[in-house]
């Protein structure tokens, strides 16, 4: 079983391919990441909780790689794996062929509810990265800077501390000072979790005009399914601990997409498809849990 | 335009505080007034109202204060304890803060530091100063080593507590830029240990306060004018005036009230990420 599920992946992966020549206007951008037989447990041996057991799965360059699966079923785990914040018990993953050994800036994460720092100001935050480094120029990182903060539309809250700003805002800073650093692939851990529905949706739509833009890779983790629809090239829908690819489904709604494209039959047809899986894995580790209370 | 809007603004913002400043004046003086009554029902109905019946009333405290006031021996004991309070304080800072952002930071540090900590942390300070008067060569050195003691443990414990309680994400986040373990200290645990650094040091200078007291009275004061507030009262206690007893004690209160505001005062400077709205 696992295999075929393997076999999917590796399909849809191939399917990219072409897919990514269908918008031969903007040509794919970004890496490949390859998940190959990944294990992760916590705890120690005796009492341990195994997260990840034997999951592979590859994603597509230059392409929105969504992931959903019920809470608690080992995304935030995948995200700091990814993200080389922790390593794998046992299988490998590569980024462009090359093994991930730790954290590194060509894999930047945007982190649940805000992780910018509430002591520097906005604009410190956003240089943060390329000033540590010494890799650019004083001057040029300041222009690069204020390009990127007008650009999110956060040109006149550079000097405001994080916690000056609105949850909408917060995510377009973070989002600034993660793309300034010009990562191979983006890894969004429910990057818009906490907000109000209208900044959401707002949120959304920004962070596809991104994308759309340069189709860097990207790796979106969420638990809405209107959102991991709407986003989403590739929908890897997960199943319950230990982790696996329950289904791989192609979202072909054309790009550039809009809100009202969530109405049309087609997005139902998504939403159904991924509704009906998570719905029984969720039944399922509910049924596990309230067995475990009684 | 933008200029009117601005000294609007800076008006507003005096009223306000005028406001607050009138505010505190009036409670301190229905405080004075209520002491002032409380402390002569007594003579005017024969019964001691409990709790500030033999109490001096505030204009006999007052009176004493301003014969006390031009004696230069009053000031020695201010700036005796002031200094005894700032050594002690700062000795304690300037040891505590980097032990208690080791103890965060290295856990072999904390492996071998830690326990002998926790077992010296829970004796009070005060419980110190016989064996530090039998210890230290002079009875300035043994106050100072206590006053230190004071502090200390308050500071290190905070500084622990905020650098373990830094979010992992903004260490996290750092790193995937590129931090080194040098900026990871500098740029993010450092900053973030700040808001408990002063907490620990506001808690830290009260029990100072507390603790040069109490180790002035014990220890008697030593040298001429060199004894301190606390020695002091004392010395009032010793000679029957309730009047100085009660200006050693308000002398005190201000003393604190100083100290205190200037390190919060010292707070805002230093964490401009916490002055908002």
């Amino acid at each position: 079983m696992l295999t075929n599920r393997n076999s999917i992946a590796r399909a849809a992966s191939a399917g990219g391919a072409t897919k990514a020549n269908k918008a031969a206007s903007t040509p794919a951008t970004g890496s490949t990441i390859e998940l190959t037989n990944v294990s992760k447990a916590y705890g120690e041996e005796w009492l341990s909780d195994q997260i990840l057991d034997n999951l592979s799965l590859s994603i597509t360059p230059g392409e929105m790689t969504v992931i959903v699966g019920p809470s608690g079923c080992g995304k935030s785990t995948l995200v700091n794996l990814l993200a080389g914040f922790e390593e794998p018990d046992s299988g490998k993953i590569t980024i462009d062929g090359e093994e991930i050994t730790g954290p590194g800036k060509d894999r930047m994460v945007v982190f649940q509810e805000t992780a910018l720092i509430p002591w520097q100001t906005t604009f410190e935050n956003v240089v943060f990265g390329p000033k540590l480094r010494g890799d650019m120029k004083t001057a040029d990182l300041e222009k690069e800077a204020k390009k990127l903060l007008v650009k999110v539309g956060l040109g006149e809250f550079m000097s405001k501390f994080p916690l000056q700003l609105s949850g909408g805002m917060q995510r377009r800073a973070e989002l600034a000072r993660a793309l300034i650093n010009e990562p191979k692939v983006m890894i969004m851990d429910e990057p818009f979790r906490g907000l109000d529905a209208m900044s959401r949706s707002l949120m959304q739509e920004f962070f596809l005009q991104l994308f759309e833009e340069n189709r860097r890779t990207n790796v979106f983790v969420t638990s809405e399914i209107d959102e991991a629809i709407f986003l989403a090239d590739n929908l890897i829908v997960l199943t319950n601990k230990p982790t696996k690819v329950e289904k791989i489904i192609d979202i072909k709604l054309p790009r550039p997409r809009n809100y009202s494209m969530l109405t049309s039959a087609e997005a139902f047809e998504y939403k159904r498809e991924t509704m009906a899986i998570l719905h029984e894995e969720a039944m399922k580790s509910f049924a596990n849990t309230s067995k475990g209370v009684a | 335009m933008g200029n009117s809007t601005v000294q609007k603004r800076s008006k507003f913002s005096k009223l306000i505080q005028s406001v607050e400043l009138r505010r505190a004046i009036m409670s301190i003086f229905v405080f004075l007034v209520v002491w002032q009554f409380g402390a002569l029902i007594d003579d005017w109905t024969g019964y001691d109202m409990l709790g500030i019946g033999l109490v001096p009333p505030p204009v006999d405290v007052l009176i004493t204060w301003a014969d006390v006031v031009p004696n230069l021996g009053y000031w020695q004991s201010w700036v005796a304890s002031f200094q005894r309070v700032l050594a002690g304080f700062l000795v304690a800072m300037i040891v505590g803060i980097p032990f208690g952002l080791m103890l965060a930071v290295n856990k072999y540090f904390r492996g071998i530091f830690f326990p002998p900590f926790e077992i010296l942390r829970p004796i009070p300070p005060l419980a110190w100063v016989p064996a530090s008067l039998i210890f230290w060569p002079t009875n300035e050195m043994s106050i100072a080593f206590v006053t230190f003691l004071g502090a200390f443990f308050t500071i290190v414990i905070n500084v622990l507590g905020g650098a373990r309680a830094i979010d992992v994400r903004y260490l996290r986040a750092a790193q995937s830029m590129g931090a080194s373990q040098w900026h990871l200290f500098y740029r993010i645990i450092l900053p973030g240990t700040l808001p408990s650094i002063f907490t620990g040091a506001a808690v830290g200078m009260g029990i100072t306060w507390e603790v040069v007291l109490a180790a002035e009275m014990i220890s008697g004061g030593g040298t001429q004018g060199g004894g301190g507030l606390g020695f002091f009262i004392w010395s009032s206690y010793m000679g029957g005036s309730l009047e100085h007893i009660v200006v050693g004690m308000i002398s005190i209160g201000i003393a604190g009230y100083l100290c205190s505001s200037s390190i919060r005062k010292l707070g805002i400077f230093f964490m401009p990420w916490r002055r908002l709205f």
